[in-house]
């Protein structure tokens, strides 16, 4: 069996930044990877070190800094990697659902995965949205937010977290995209010797050519007009001074509401 | 003239909230341009789903009972058929764990732009208009989309919820449900996180979240929340690293808190986690980052590091 995990490097901002038109300016940016992807990896490399999967790929759409990024995701076990980038995509300020769909089915297409394991969502756009929009592009059967997962033949079985601590039991039948919620399971650090195999691991780079991905498809239809700080909605007092002073403060308001003596 | 498709949300024989707030936004957007409002429930009983769903608003409730829970399959199926019926220009979903298990699917069927995750929507002639969070919450952005016919979910709580009063036909909907089709089978559901501690009945909760940094450092919010006499509870990352067990956490997928006084410590105040404990009397946040959701959300902030304000806070009370 074959599990396909795309891995997103997203992007992260700093406390205090600067807007620049309809991005955050560059100086304020890191880049991590996706925290809902990293359960992703681990529940694949798991399955693998249970028997159960024989490789493990990973599919990152990314720029060539974004090797750091799934170097990672091959340290931590990973058997190879696909980063798909092209100059077409350079200047897009959104890579919406669609787009990223259009590219990951020509991906499954080639690599018939019998699993895909996608994150939730990623921290930065948080669309939460390709997983599934995938699954039904290349005909797998799907399940979304998953937090427990047993592989039994062609069935899936599932928990899918919903809302309010409910969790409903679901059997999919395989191949599917399963859309991967923190907590799953604990995904491991890279160890210096998977850190040190990760270096001479296959990653192979792909354009849209490579791929035959329908250059339109990647346009979208979603255009990022304006990026704001919210305003506040709320009049928050904010306690001024050193840390002795703000908790006087704050112990002050306890003993006054009643809560603590 | 633009027609609005919105689909409820049930579970266990109960309404979900957002199916209000959704028709709220469907009205709105509909009636922007003089469009109706279509409502459709899928599943269990749809007759009382519908009476429920007899809002300020709604043109017409369309009723397919097929199944008692949702089903993806079945929902996929049930609005792509709908979508084909009713040509709306908007279909709108909740942005719900279920929401987000049928909606992709649909417009990607049909071929729909999705917008996922709105918390506010204009049109602006024929272009639909959205607002976002993004990196979150520390930004908002709007996004416009140029297409004739658009999906999107909605961010529940955004909204008020439809006054009742309305009076729309319902129709039931003679939905063709391929049985062949469905891959997917709910067998059952599970409660999680009980437990001996109850965060929901206490007064003064002490929470911490990821800006603890390391589980040998909760012993320093433990003997907080012992000064104060008041019960700890976590985001959900502390709950994930399993530093704290699952009855401890707060938000859209734990608890739901109303204290009296809700300290949120090291917590940044991500949706899915304010969606817990919004309803606290009081908020007190502390965090170094001041462009962090929760310093807006709070009645009292203190911008500062937890490892130098927590202590003296433990002071305060010994
Ligand atoms: C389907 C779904 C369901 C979810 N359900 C829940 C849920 O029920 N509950 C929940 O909480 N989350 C939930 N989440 C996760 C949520 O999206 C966030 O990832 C999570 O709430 C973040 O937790 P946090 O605020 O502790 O961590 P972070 O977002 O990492 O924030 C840490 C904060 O600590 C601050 N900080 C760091 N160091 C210090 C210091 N020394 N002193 C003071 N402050 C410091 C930082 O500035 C930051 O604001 C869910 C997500 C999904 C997709």
């Amino acid at each position: 069996m074959k599990v396909l995990v795309p891995v997103k490097e997203i992007a992260t901002v700093e406390d205090e930044f600067e807007i620049d038109g309809t991005a955050i300016d560059e100086r304020f940016l890191g880049a991590d990877l996706n925290e809902w992807d990293d359960y992703a990896i681990e529940e694949a490399v798991q399955l693998q070190e249970d028997g159960v999967v024989d490789e493990v790929v990973t599919v990152t759409i990314g720029d060539e800094d974004t090797e750091q990024t799934i170097r990672q995701a091959l340290a931590k076990g990973a058997d190879r990697a696909i980063r798909v980038w092209d100059d077409a995509l350079e200047d897009l300020d959104l890579l919406d659902v669609g787009a990223k769909v259009a590219i990951l089915e020509q991906v499954v297409a080639d690599e018939e995965p019998d699993l895909v394991l996608t994150g939730v969502q990623s921290g930065d756009d948080s669309f939460g949205a390709t997983g599934v929009a995938l699954a039904e592009a290349v005909g797998y059967q799907w399940a979304a937010v998953v937090n427990q997962l047993d592989l039994d033949g062609d069935t899936a079985s599932v928990h899918r977290e919903l809302e309010g601590g409910i969790e409903e039991l679901t059997d999919v039948e395989v191949p599917a995209v399963l859309t991967i919620q923190t907590g799953i399971n604990e995904p491991r650090y890279a160890s210096l010797r998977g850190i040190r195999m990760a270096q001479r691991k296959d990653l192979d780079h792909q354009t849209l050519a490579d791929l035959d991905v329908d250059p339109e498809a990647i346009a979208g239809d979603l255009n990022l007009t304006a990026m704001y700080e919210p305003e506040s909605e709320s009049d928050t007092t904010v306690f001024e001074g050193s840390a002795d002073d703000t908790a006087g403060q704050l112990a002050d308001l306890l003993r006054d509401a009643g809560v603590a003596q | 003239m633009t027609d609005v498709l919105a689909v409820a949300e049930h579970r266990q024989g109960e309404l979900r909230d957002v199916s209000r707030e959704l028709v709220t936004a469907g009205s709105e957007l509909a009636a922007e341009t003089g469009g109706d409002l279509h409502v459709a429930v899928i599943a269990g009983d749809v007759d009382a789903y519908a009476e429920a769903l007899s809002l300020e608003g709604v043109d017409t409730v369309h009723t397919v009972a097929y199944g008692e829970e949702f089903n993806h399959d079945v929902y996929t199926q049930v609005v792509i058929q709908l979508f084909d019926e009713l040509a709306p220009s908007y279909l709108l979903t909740p942005n719900s764990v279920n929401g987000l298990d049928y909606a992709p699917a649909v417009a990607t069927r049909l071929d729909l732009p999705l917008v996922t995750d709105a918390i506010d929507l204009e049109t602006a002639g024929e272009t639909l208009v959205a607002t976002r969070e993004m990196y979150g919450g520390k930004v908002e952005t709007t996004t416009e989309v140029e297409a004739d016919t658009v999906a999107v979910t909605i961010r529940g709580a955004e909204w008020p919820a439809a006054e009742t009063g309305g009076d729309p036909a319902v129709e039931a909907f003679d939905a063709d449900v391929e049985e062949g089709a469905i891959g997917s089978t709910v067998t059952g559901f599970e409660e999680v996180a009980g437990g001996d501690v109850d965060i929901t009945e206490a007064d003064l909760l002490v929470s911490v979240g990821r800006g603890i940094e390391e589980e040998e450092n909760l012993e320093l919010i433990e003997k907080l929340a012992d000064a104060l006499d008041a019960t700890l509870s976590s985001s959900r990352p502390i709950v994930d690293a399993g530093w704290l067990p699952a009855n401890r956490q707060v938000g859209q997928s734990g608890k739901v808190v109303t204290p009296e006084v809700y300290i949120a410590i090291g917590i940044s105040g991500a949706v899915q986690h304010v969606a817990g404990m919004k309803g606290s009397d009081t908020i007190v946040a502390i965090n170094t980052d001041p462009n962090a959701p929760i310093m807006d959300i709070a009645d009292y902030a203190i911008q500062d590091d937890l490892f130098d304000v927590v202590p003296a806070l433990i002071e305060e009370f010994q």
